[in-house]
């Protein structure tokens, strides 16, 4: 398989789009019509070849342009990559998953050969072609999380496991929905959601933390979850929140469908076999209404759901300006012909 | 001072009691003046060997001295008092470095105080079940502005404007205890043109 790594770019020009080859492997985050919290967690297994469940880490076209994209929040604002002191064996856990997934399963982009704590690593997408003693931090150029952070698509958190409690103490954080890292990091799994209204009283974070304390070793899960951000913008970060939030006033009917983007999160979760920590890597799919229309499934289906949307939920996830106008664009697509089942396109 | 009502609130927002001595081979005291009395409520009901494991640190109101006459009076082994909450948190570190297992911390007053000597003493390691608050006095808040990172201190209004940045704060109830602050967000980001109405609701 040999992946064509796109130039493109999450601000200013806003170049960023999806292949027409692409679109159809997006996760496209609505099993039925309506749509509504739970805790919709599977076992993380390799689903349908090309999908983006087929692999541990799934890389994809845009890997290079959000690894730069990474650099540039990183450069701006360090406070976005922060590992209390006891994280620093998870920091190698992390690093030890991904290369050693990664290496698997793209072997023609990563290689990594280890010769007891020897290890080196080639990075081919990247340019990186480093050696390194595992589980000495010196001989990196950073903290290991960080090191690892910068070459693996999504952000990714690192919870302390204690007290009966899942707790945020460390993350590289770059294309955040609207959370802020530095303001939460050290919090526990009730404290860290805390804003999210409706899911408290579902029970949802309840049920969500049971399954999590007790996640075993080899056997990682997932769960979707979407908001939409208008321009193909990954660092929608509350520090950058003036950056970001005129955006929300630019959207007409006639450029909603460029402007407005479906923004999934492909969330999994694993137990780390040192620290016993578990790696929570949130990779975020952006996607225009434009490109998610071209699937007669998904278009009739998001219209649905976005007409139905709680209100609670409109609000908590910024929607309030352009709901009215993007409701009404879907309808052109929707004839009302039932849908299958589940989320890939017909 | 009667005791003040937080309403419910989200998760992260912390919630008080009142203070009680617990058993512990040290007890340590960290109060302002909204909180002063009742640190004397609970060290005066101490039998007078126990005075030697009681140390108090204290931030009083300027231009206040009844209450420091009177915290002195209760007799504690140690004694000290700060013109800012800062510098009293800091002594609070010096003294909670040599502490041993077995040590108690008790924290008196408003939000801002506890919440930065929970902060201290959760970073000098003590467990959390070794830390006792009571919230006293005005419901001001301190905040940390999510933009440019400034603390504003003391904050009563909703929203506020940041003192560093100058941006309009939406004063959120999410609240960190490492920082020891809520946050405050921009409230006219999407429309900074959009006029608000500047109201005290924190007192």
């Amino acid at each position: 398989m040999t992946i064509q790594f796109k130039d493109e770019s999450f601000r200013g020009d806003f170049s960023y789009a999806n292949s027409p080859s692409n679109i159809p492997r997006f996760p496209f985050p609505f099993p039925e019509d309506e749509y509504m919290y739970s805790t919709n967690i599977e076992p993380h297994h390799a689903a349908r070849a090309g999908s983006p469940f087929e692999n541990a880490f799934d890389v994809d076209e845009h890997y290079v342009a959000e690894m730069k994209d990474r650099a540039l929040v990183l450069a701006e604002d360090p406070g976005r990559c922060q590992a209390l002191p006891h994280m620093e064996t998870a920091g190698w856990d992390f690093v030890e998953l991904v290369m050693v997934s990664k290496a698997r399963d793209y072997p023609d982009l990563f290689k990594l050969t280890i010769d007891g704590d020897r290890w080196h690593w080639i990075n081919k997408p990247l340019q990186i072609d480093d050696t390194f003693t595992f589980g000495d931090s010196s001989t990196l150029p950073c903290h290991p999380m960080e090191y690892i952070g910068r070459q693996v698509q999504g952000d990714h958190a690192i919870l302390d496991q204690r007290d009966g409690n899942l707790w945020l103490d460390a993350g590289i954080i770059t294309a955040q929905a609207d959370w802020s890292l530095d303001f939460d990091v050290g919090m526990n799994f009730f404290e860290w959601h805390a804003p999210v209204p409706l899911a408290h009283e579902l029970g949802v974070f309840q049920r969500a933390l049971k399954f999590l304390l007790t996640l075993p070793q080899g056997q990682p899960s997932r769960r979707l979850n979407w908001t939409l951000t208008v321009n193909p913008r990954l660092d929608t970060s509350p520090e950058n929140y003036p950056k970001w939030g005129p955006d929300r006033m630019t959207v007409t009917p006639e450029n909603i469908g460029e402007k407005v983007h479906l923004r999934v999160e492909l969330q999994t979760f694993w137990r780390l076999p040192r620290s016993n920590a578990i790696l929570f890597p949130i990779r975020t799919y952006l996607m225009a209404m434009n490109e998610v229309v071209t699937q007669p499934k998904w278009a009739r289906r998001i219209h649905r759901v976005m007409r139905d949307l709680r209100p609670e939920l409109v609000e908590y996830k910024g929607l309030s300006r352009y709901h009215p106008i993007l409701v009404e664009w879907l309808s052109q697509f929707d004839d009302g012909a039932p849908t299958s089942p589940g989320i890939f396109p017909d | 001072m009667s005791e003040s009502i937080i309403e419910e609130s989200i998760l992260s927002r912390p919630t008080y009691g009142t203070l009680k001595i617990v058993p512990g081979l040290a007890h340590y005291f960290l109060a302002d003046a909204s909180g002063a009395e009742c640190v004397i409520r609970v060290v005066q009901e101490l039998p007078r060997d126990m005075m030697e494991k009681v140390h108090i640190l204290y931030v009083p109101t300027p231009g206040e001295a009844a209450l420091i006459t009177s915290l002195y009076a209760v007799g504690a082994k140690r004694f000290e008092h700060f013109p800012t909450i800062e510098e009293a948190v800091a002594k609070l570190g010096d003294w909670l470095s040599d502490a041993k297992m077995g040590t108690q911390l008790y924290l008196a007053g408003t939000e801002g105080l506890v919440g930065q000597g929970v902060a201290k003493g959760e970073e000098c390691g003590l467990d959390h079940t070794a830390v006792q608050c009571e919230h006293r006095g005005s419901l001001a808040r301190r905040v940390q502005c999510v933009h440019c990172k400034t603390m504003i201190e003391d904050v009563t209004t909703q929203p506020v404007k940041c003192p560093s940045c100058e941006l309009l704060l939406f004063v959120r109830d999410h609240y960190s205890r490492r920082l020891a602050a809520f946050q405050g967000v921009c409230i006219n980001a999407e429309d900074p043109t959009e006029e608000i109405e500047i109201k005290e609701v924190f007192k």
